[in-house]
């Protein structure tokens, strides 16, 4: 049978392309129901095609202002966690120092702690210290649980740069300052921007730490939560789609801007 | 590109620093002072919250009275009576997700890091472009997916699939929503990017050459697999099953949105003391219990697969 041998050769290929096909159905799904027009509260049957969501995408109560806050915090966020972040890995990579191996494991604990711990026990501190719940809460726990991964992916960068260019910029008379921002800091960078993007992601998207710390403050992962239980508008289809198409769009322009300068270079 | 890929100048023989003189106190303190934003950041946000939570577990009182701490640890006891099933459960969904999603993600990253070639970047980003429409979303996107008379029930319907999975518990009667399976599946599909991304690094780091060697010494393909690729990418097997394993045990979006008080985790019931019965020392005595749990589990099993270097 040659169609039994053609699956038996290309077994590997289906079955990665079916696990692809998994991972992308639901952003099918959610693209088809941004175009639906539901009869009930609720947006998981299809009825009939219909533009009237997209025309109006904040055509929802608090739908746009808890996206606006997203936004914010995953910014701030972002921000804090990656100034904080950045730092520590330099720390770590450059440095031999005391509490070392200590100061790795605190690093390493938060990514390896169940999230629903971390959201619980950070509640205990805010009751305990009388804090009011809000942006600044959820703010601080954004930029706690974002940390780890910037000093990650920053590490992983500044470990594998060639100490010599930094040795040859002060041979060739620059400055501790000059040869950090001139030298160092570029060849950094683009892990500081994997670890930046990482942290806008995650901040952007969580919900089990923000749905404990916020209080009465609505994001916008706890504003789909909510919808769950009182009625999905078809606005958050409408909302995940142009964020997926944006950010597809982002990689492809970058990915296209890449290959011209690779071109351009060699030519 | 041109500055990384200068050929490797001949190291030097004679020591770097001619002189070696003591650095002054200044520049000994740079790293500490580079260290103290996010580590009092780590130790205030995260360290102690954990040391509150552990105090508040052993507290008795009421919401009115107050809560004093009285070395109650009749709450562990209490706390693990009532609610053990769904730790079991919780552990026992978070296994099989992370199993399913070793299976699933494997051949997808061994794809992208052998067989993609040209596609190779554009596979990556269906990989990650998922994740920029919000989890919840798409996790809902997943009750139209398996909902009661939908294309999916159809046709595990007609092939009798669910007959079995209704035989073994994980379904009810041609329902799939609400039932085990919605959940697994859920968090299967929710953290697979987490598996997918470690193999992916640990697959693409493998030489080519290594596998041609295998060939030339008439190794079978399947042979090559079992004895070159997969003990190579075990750091990305054991860092992917602890990044899908660690937070699929303590979810609870999936098993609220998909399934049903049947399928309730540990996680839910941590949310509904924390935030609805305001039970706060049975919520961090539960957390705590948690928390030990999932790093026993962590420690035994990277001791176990002997690669401590994780970090």
């Amino acid at each position: 049978m040659p169609v039994l041998r053609w699956i038996r050769r290309n077994l590997v290929v289906i079955a990665g392309l079916l696990t692809l096909a998994y991972m992308i159905l639901p952003n099918i799904v959610v693209m088809v129901f941004s175009f639906n027009k539901p009869k009930g509260r609720f947006n998981y049957e299809w009825q009939r095609f219909s533009l009237d969501a997209w025309k109006d995408p904040c055509g929802v109560a608090d739908l746009c202002g808890s996206l606006s806050l997203s936004l914010q915090i995953a910014f701030w966020a972002t921000l804090g966690a990656t100034a904080l972040g950045t730092a520590v890995a330099f720390a770590l990579v450059r440095y031999r120092f005391r509490a070392r191996g200590a100061i790795s494991s605190l690093i390493f604990l938060p990514m390896a702690m169940p999230e629903v711990v971390m959201a619980a026990s950070l509640l205990t501190l805010f009751l305990n210290m009388g804090a009011e719940l809000g942006f600044w809460t959820v703010l601080i726990a954004h930029i706690m649980f974002c940390l780890s991964f910037v000093v990650t992916a920053v590490k992983a960068r500044v470990m594998s740069m060639d100490p010599r260019l930094e040795e040859a910029a002060r041979d060739l008379y620059a400055g501790p300052v000059q040869t950090f921002v001139r030298v160092t800091l570029p060849i950094a960078a683009p892990g500081i921007a994997a670890g930046a993007l990482l942290a806008f992601a995650l901040s952007f998207d969580d919900f089990i730490i923000t749905n404990f710390n916020a209080g009465s403050t609505v994001t916008f992962p706890m504003f789909v939560w909510g919808s769950a239980q009182r009625g999905t508008p078809v606005q958050i289809n409408v909302i995940g789609t142009a964020m997926f198409v944006i950010a597809v769009l982002m990689v492809l322009v970058g990915q296209l801007i890449a290959n011209r300068r690779k071109s351009n270079a060699r030519n | 590109m041109s500055v990384t890929e200068a050929p490797p100048a001949p190291t030097p023989e004679e020591p770097r620093e001619l002189t070696l003189r003591k650095p002054s106190t200044r520049k000994r303190l740079i790293p500490y002072w580079l260290l103290l934003p996010g580590i009092l950041w780590l130790v205030v946000f995260f360290v102690l919250p954990l040391v509150y939570q552990a105090s508040t577990s052993v507290q008795t009182g009421s919401l009115e009275q107050g809560f004093e701490v009285t070395w109650h640890f009749q709450t562990y006891v209490d706390a693990l009576r009532e609610y053990y099933p769904q730790f079991i459960r919780s552990l026992f969904y978070a296994g099989t997700a992370t199993i399913l999603c070793l299976l699933l993600g494997y051949p997808l990253a061994y794809l992208i890091a052998f067989k993609a070639g040209r596609w190779r970047n554009l596979v990556l980003v269906l990989v990650i472009a998922p994740f920029f429409t919000s989890f919840l979303i798409r996790t809902l996107a997943w009750k139209t997916i398996l909902a009661d008379g939908g294309a999916v029930v159809d046709v595990l319907n007609t092939l009798h699939v669910l007959d079995v999975t209704s035989w073994l518990g994980w379904t009810e009667s041609n329902r799939v929503l609400a039932t085990p399976m919605a959940v697994v599946c859920g968090l299967t599909y929710n953290f697979l990017p987490f598996m997918i991304l470690p193999l992916y690094t640990s697959l693409e780091r493998i030489d080519g050459r290594l596998h041609e060697a295998a060939g030339d010494l008439y190794a079978t393909p399947a042979t090559t697999f079992r004895k070159v690729t997969f003990p190579l990418s075990m750091p990305g097997v054991v860092s992917g099953t602890l990044l899908t394993f660690i937070p699929a045990s303590g979810d609870y979006v999936n098993a609220e949105l998909l399934g049903s008080t049947d399928t309730k985790m540990v996680g839910s019931v941590i949310q509904s003391q924390f935030l609805r019965v305001l039970d706060y020392p049975t919520a961090a005595a539960l957390s705590f219990i948690l928390m030990a749990i999932v790093l026993m589990v962590v420690t035994f099993y990277i001791r176990r697969s002997g690669t401590e270097d994780l970090v």
